[in-house]
């Protein structure tokens, strides 16, 4: 046997890395998919789009999204102008696509049973698919933020940012806040991506997972914006999803972005384990 | 199941538990709802062992071959394959079984090649070094090389079939699982697939075949287990199974008559005269076929031929799991 040889069990071989390889399978076969794809290019557009018209438009204060004032006087700022545009539909449909996906997909065209018959383990699959899911959320987000920073660059240029607060720091700590911004929305969204899991395991059919998945964010939204409601608001899903704002503040309130992250992978914990729980002891026949 | 190891008195890292037994369950027993799809099922295939499933739609069949493969939890019963129990130890014997289960599935975007390499990567116990000769192996042993490089779903449903075969032929295997392998493919194709489980049976790989082509099974089966609403009814050697049917005794003469009338005094049931085939047929019961001809030869009756004919697989299959075609539920 080769020198990968792990360990030799019941007279099976298991070898080296092997879990890395199935994650990576794993991604490959959400990235090779042409309809994930689009999905990426659509979110590419966003800020490609907002840049172009920010561009061609006289400059007028007032209306538009959070940051789309800014914009004009430093390219970085279209980075927080298209997370702001994507977050409420964009980025929520793709990764509600591709999370709920994930198991009923495979369900669905009857690929699960001979993944499980490999064997791969159930816990084995559940974990590289959520893997897989997760490095996806973070995909797109940075699609979205490294086309908007390009085409903010291009078109406006960067330059040393003035913060919400009024203060400036420089270009370097600017790229270093919009990184962390990254991040905290790739963070937000693994919420309902783990919500997108969870769905996967409930159906065989992709296509009412996928939906069900952009329902509970949609439902969140709404729930949000009913002012009645603003008891419950501080623990809906989608509550601090613009959040990252606080990091543009020259005293950023790391208490609150902690908390706020907290929510959403403590949702992503309680989806997950109910995920675990359905799909280690689900009847596969599909 | 002559002899039984006790797995626990062995040295790590455990040898095979050396059951005689390739797959064994006792009171294997599964719900959907308040319907019993399989009902305590003894199913019992010896190692290298060619065993044909065989059952009428809905049967249990493959509700049974799901609950081997730990897809299917069982409501009650036990499960041994390869001597260790499942689904404890799915993850030690899986890689030892290949399986083809109700038909091919695949990723339709990928190229058989492409998808055979998914699998083979996502299995931990498939040696990377290997995978790409091992798939190309594969791939030649059902004749899919030319069409490796094409989308799965481009295939026609001959290809898909073999493709699911050549997955379960990624890897050395010990046990086989094959639902219905010739579905869809052509004549050669059925042809190919009957010689190579022939081959692999060879090699002493156990092989559990399910199909409804019982011809097919009748000339590669060892041992045949038949199942009708959640039961198996029959289980054992093929020639044993079939030797439960009642057999028959044909003589061909052209003293028709005489036969005829000799045949109900020796107290044979079922006593017919075909003229056109110059023919006399009869049950054959306690007596030997070779006393009859003597008796024929003693009363001056002219033998063309004599013979004794085994009902077919089918025959018996429909004796036993009934003429009906609507499926039973």
């Amino acid at each position: 046997m080769s020198s990968a040889e792990l360990m030799v069990h019941a007279g099976v071989t298991r070898y080296r890395g092997a879990f890395w390889r199935l994650y990576k399978e794993e991604l490959t076969l959400i990235l090779r998919r042409r309809r994930n794809q689009a999905l990426l290019l659509v979110l590419a557009i966003v800020p490609l789009f907002i840049g172009v018209a920010v561009k061609l438009s006289s400059p007028r204060g007032g209306d538009g999204p959070q940051f789309i004032g800014q914009v004009t006087g430093n390219g970085l700022f279209l980075v927080f102008t298209a997370l702001t545009v994507a977050l409420p539909l964009f980025l929520p449909l793709v990764i509600g696509v591709v999370s709920g996906d994930s198991i009923a997909g495979e369900a669905g065209i009857g690929t699960l049973r001979y993944l499980l018959t490999l064997p791969v383990t159930r816990t084995r699959s559940l974990v590289s698919k959520t893997l897989a899911v997760a490095s996806f959320t973070m995909i797109a987000v940075l699609t979205v933020s490294l086309v908007g920073l390009i085409t903010g660059g291009v078109l406006f240029g960067l330059h040393s940012v003035t913060l919400l607060s009024g203060d400036t720091v420089s270009l370097g700590n600017g790229l270093v806040r919009t990184a962390l911004v990254a991040l905290y929305v790739a963070i937000a969204l693994f919420g309902l991506a783990a919500a997108g899991v969870l769905v996967s395991t409930l159906t065989e059919n992709a296509i009412a997972a996928m939906a069900a998945t952009v329902g509970v964010a949609v439902l969140s939204a709404l729930l949000d914006a009913v002012p009645q409601l603003s008891g419950i608001h501080p623990i809906l899903l989608t509550d601090h999803w613009l959040g990252f704002g606080e990091l543009l503040r020259s005293t950023v309130s790391a208490p609150d972005l902690l908390r706020w992250s907290g929510l959403h992978l403590g949702y992503a914990a309680i989806f997950l384990s109910l995920a675990y729980a359905r799909f280690s002891t689900k009847d596969v026949t599909s | 199941m002559t002899t039984e190891a006790d797995p626990r008195t062995a040295q790590p890292p455990a040898p095979e538990a050396e059951s005689a037994c390739a797959v064994r369950t006792v009171g294997l027993t599964r719900r959907f709802g308040d319907q019993l799809a399989v009902d305590g099922l003894d199913m019992v295939v010896p190692r290298g062992s060619v065993y044909g499933f065989l059952g009428p739609n809905g049967s249990g069949k493959t509700t049974t071959i799901r609950m081997l493969l730990g897809l299917l939890h069982p409501n009650d019963g036990q499960i041994e394959l390869l001597g260790r129990s499942m689904p404890g130890q799915l993850a030690d014997v899986l890689p030892l079984v290949g399986a083809l289960i109700e038909g091919p599935a695949f990723q339709p975007y990928l190229s058989g090649q492409a998808n055979l390499r998914r699998l083979d990567r996502s299995d931990a116990t498939a040696d990377p070094a290997t995978s790409a000769e091992r798939i190309e192996a594969a791939l030649a042993r059902v004749g899919l090389t030319a069409a490796a490089g094409k989308k799965f779903r481009n295939y026609s449903l001959g290809m898909k079939q073999r493709l699911g075969i050549a997955a379960a032929l990624l890897r050395p295997r010990e046990l086989l699982v094959l639902d219905e392998p010739t579905n869809g493919l052509d004549p050669q194709g059925t042809r190919e697939v009957r010689h190579l489980i022939r081959d692999l049976a060879e090699d002493g790989i156990t092989i559990l075949v399910s199909s409804h082509l019982l011809a097919e099974i009748e000339q590669i089966a060892s041992h045949v287990g038949i199942m009708s609403g959640g039961r198996l009814l029959r289980q054992g050697r093929l020639a044993e199974v079939l030797a439960d049917g009642t057999a028959q005794i044909r003589i061909t003469t052209p003293d028709l008559a005489a036969a005829a009338g000799l045949l109900t005094e020796l107290e044979l049931l079922e006593v017919s005269v075909q003229a056109d085939t110059s023919s006399v047929t009869a049950r054959l019961g306690a007596l030997a076929p070779e006393d009859i001809a003597a008796a024929l030869v003693g009363a001056g009756v002219r033998l063309r031929g004599l013979g004794v004919e085994r009902p077919h697989l089918e025959e018996l299959f429909v004796s036993i799991t009934g003429e009906g075609f609507d499926v039973l539920r």
